[in-house]
């Protein structure tokens, strides 16, 4: 496997930096601050410090032995990434930015969110640090997740709501980018995700990569040899790619993308950049993007509001191409039956988000031989969707 | 094949400003808003006010460079259901009337949608002379470039106060037609005044290339669009003149936006 991604950012047709100009100074000091201290040692220490000890890593490889009888196939292991401070695996991304920040001497960051998981974590990581912190979050996110939106003030950042557009993830990116092209100075912008211009979706994939690199040891460990299947949810992508990057040269090893299918593929309703898009350009990367003829980004529709984005992170849309990651969609009603699953069999309440990753992984246990091993990425917890599915399942709280 | 050196209507209207020891007014509006039949009408204001060359706006869903008021009227525009497509036939029907140099100001997506090589071929075929995409920077420019340079249609580039030397080298050599300076970081939209650093802004360019300069962002008074011209070669103001249509109908919209745009013109 070649090495990504180009000097340029690109993975195949895809990445690469359509931003601009204004931002073309800060995010060629970002590539070359990243590529510096990644090297350095007291950074590597000063992060996997925190990593260890704030987050709480490494997260277990939970062997889900009544998930895996109700499948009646292979042996499910769960990536416990819901075990992490703010109950997602966003902050190991945020945890490295803001050293970053901090290294290169910005004073205030901002953030988009779409769950508001991101958001959280990065929150989180600016009241560490003592930097000024401002998120961009779509009005119809914040109603759907109130929770994080109250966290994010308790941790003293200032939540700011996104009226323009469809009111969500993407029309936050659109407005985080404008503070930064007004703010370029004196801010660092922590994506979220995969995605954005070179070096974000190197710089992201990176950090998340502690995830696969766990998952690979404790599965020698624990199963004695690698996962036959690695199943992860795909929104940009992030908790995905880092499942997957570590494994990317094990041949043997399958991985599947699990796409939000909303209310059904073919109803429109969805978010399955891949599976229901097409190539085009927006928020500073070539990807799949979900648009219409004349290259107008269309709403998109996904009961996990961490899914609900009409792009995919660049280098997904290549391990598409390229044939080495299969992109399936789970539609909200089987994300929910996954969420029940997991909820009554384990005890564990599952992010909307990581639902989709569970629904998938049953299917594909099923199908799969005794003995056989799929890892699932449990990338965030579920105390942030209680409104959400009380209300899916007619429950009132 | 057209290059730097050829003359188009961008570089006619440069050379004649020169040799009038005169500076240009570059006026922006959104291609469909409120509608075509009334952005025609708009475009021909423009020209009999005096604008000298004529933005319009490619109506996108996500104009992520863009403030409120731009925003607005994209949102508009995509609403009404207008797209490049209907962008290009516009000013085909102009371009029947008119001389004055017309640029294609918008983001890549609907661009790379519609097809470079046909953009390409279709955009000179309106008789448009030039395009400037605020989220293609000269790195990711290059097919886009060859296929406009084949058509004779300048591919306009900009530059920022956050440009360091290496970038303004990079842009210069790849510029054609004139270079977009942004006079401040940020989106566009109205300012209270203009950037106390344009000048010397300017001057840095200025030592890179011979190409004239058209400044834009923030731009919204005679005073400031006369400030601007004090090193620039043309000043572009957007905003201003999209928030005079935003708030005007009918016969009046073209009364008030005349009045708006004489009155800048004057300050140049």
């Amino acid at each position: 496997m070649t090495k990504t991604p180009d000097r340029l950012g690109h993975f195949g047709i895809y990445g690469g930096r359509y931003i601009s100009e204004t931002l073309m100074p800060a995010v060629l000091e970002l590539e070359k601050a990243y590529l510096r201290w990644k090297k350095d040692p007291a950074f590597k220490k000063e992060l996997a410090y925190y990593l260890g000890e704030y987050v709480g890593r490494p997260t277990p490889l939970y062997h889900a032995e009544r998930l895996t009888k109700l499948a009646g196939g292979a042996d499910i292991f769960l990536k416990r990434e819901d075990l992490c401070h703010t109950g997602a695996h966003k902050i190991n991304n945020t945890i490295g930015q803001i050293l970053l920040a901090k290294r290169m001497g910005k004073k205030r960051v901002i953030a988009e969110t779409g769950a508001g998981q991101h958001g959280v974590a990065t929150a989180t990581v600016a009241a560490m640090f003592g930097l000024e912190c401002d998120v961009y979050m779509g009005e119809d996110d914040i109603k759907r997740q109130m929770p994080n939106v109250f966290r994010m003030k308790l941790l003293g950042a200032r939540v700011v709501p996104v009226t323009s557009g469809s009111k969500t993830l993407k029309d936050a990116m659109n407005e985080a980018l404008r503070d930064w092209v007004t703010n370029v100075y004196n801010t660092f912008y922590i994506i979220g995700t995969v995605a954005g211009p070179h070096p974000y979706p190197m710089l992201v994939r990176d950090f998340q990569s502690i995830i696969g690199k766990e998952a690979r040891s404790q599965a020698k460990k624990i199963i004695g040899r690698l996962p036959d299947l690695l199943v992860a949810c795909v929104g940009g992508g992030s908790n995905a790619l880092g499942l997957f990057h570590p494994f990317i040269n094990d041949k043997k090893v399958k991985m599947t993308g699990v796409e939000a299918g909303g209310k059904g593929l073919s109803t429109g309703h969805h978010a399955a950049s891949i599976n229901g898009g097409r190539v085009g350009v927006l928020h500073g990367n070539k990807t799949y993007l979900l648009q219409d003829k004349f290259g107008q980004i269309i709403d998109t529709h996904s009961i996990s509001a961490g899914l609900d984005y009409p792009g995919v992170g660049p280098e997904h849309a290549w391990l598409n191409d390229i044939g080495r990651v299969d992109y399936k969609t789970i539609t909200d009603k089987e994300a929910l039956e996954g969420f029940k699953a997991l909820t009554l069999s384990e005890g564990i309440i599952p992010a909307l988000e990581s639902s989709h990753a569970v629904s998938y992984a049953l299917k594909a246990a099923r199908d799969m031989k005794k003995g056989s091993s799929v890892i699932v990425c449990l990338s965030g917890r579920g105390d942030k969707d209680l409104n959400t599915v009380s209300k899916a399942f007619n429950f009132e709280i | 094949m057209k290059n730097k050196t050829s003359s188009n209507r961008i570089t006619g209207l440069f050379d004649r400003l020169k040799a009038e020891k005169k500076k240009g007014f570059i006026a922006f509006v959104t291609a469909g808003d409120p509608d075509i039949g009334t952005t025609k009408k708009i475009i021909r204001e423009l020209e009999n006010s005096g604008a000298d060359m004529i933005e319009l706006g490619i109506p996108f869903s996500d104009p992520m460079a863009d403030g409120p008021t731009i925003q607005a009227s994209y949102e508009r525009a995509v609403k009404g259901g207008v797209h490049l497509t209907d962008v290009l036939k516009l000013v085909a029907d102009v371009r029947k009337q008119s001389e004055t140099p017309l640029v294609l100001f918008g983001y890549y997506n609907p661009i790379f949608s519609y097809g470079l090589k046909k953009f390409a071929k279709d955009a000179a075929a309106s008789g448009a002379d030039g395009v400037l995409i605020v989220d293609l920077p000269p790195e990711e420019a290059g097919e886009l470039k060859t296929e406009l340079d084949k058509n004779g249609v300048d591919l306009i580039f900009l530059l920022t106060p956050t440009s360091d030397d290496s970038r303004i080298r990079l842009v210069a050599s790849k510029a054609s037609g004139f270079i977009y300076f942004v006079s401040v970081a940020g989106v566009t939209g109205a300012r209270s005044s203009v950037a106390g650093d344009l000048h010397a802004n300017i001057r840095r360019v200025r030592k890179h290339t011979k190409l004239p300069l058209g400044v834009g962002f923030g731009i919204s008074t005679p005073k400031q669009a006369k400030e601007v011209c004090r090193s620039a070669d043309a000043a572009v103001v957007g905003s201003a003149i999209v928030s005079v249509i935003a708030r005007n109908k009918g016969p009046r919209l073209i009364k008030e936006l005349g009045s708006f745009v004489s009155g800048i013109k004057r300050g140049i």
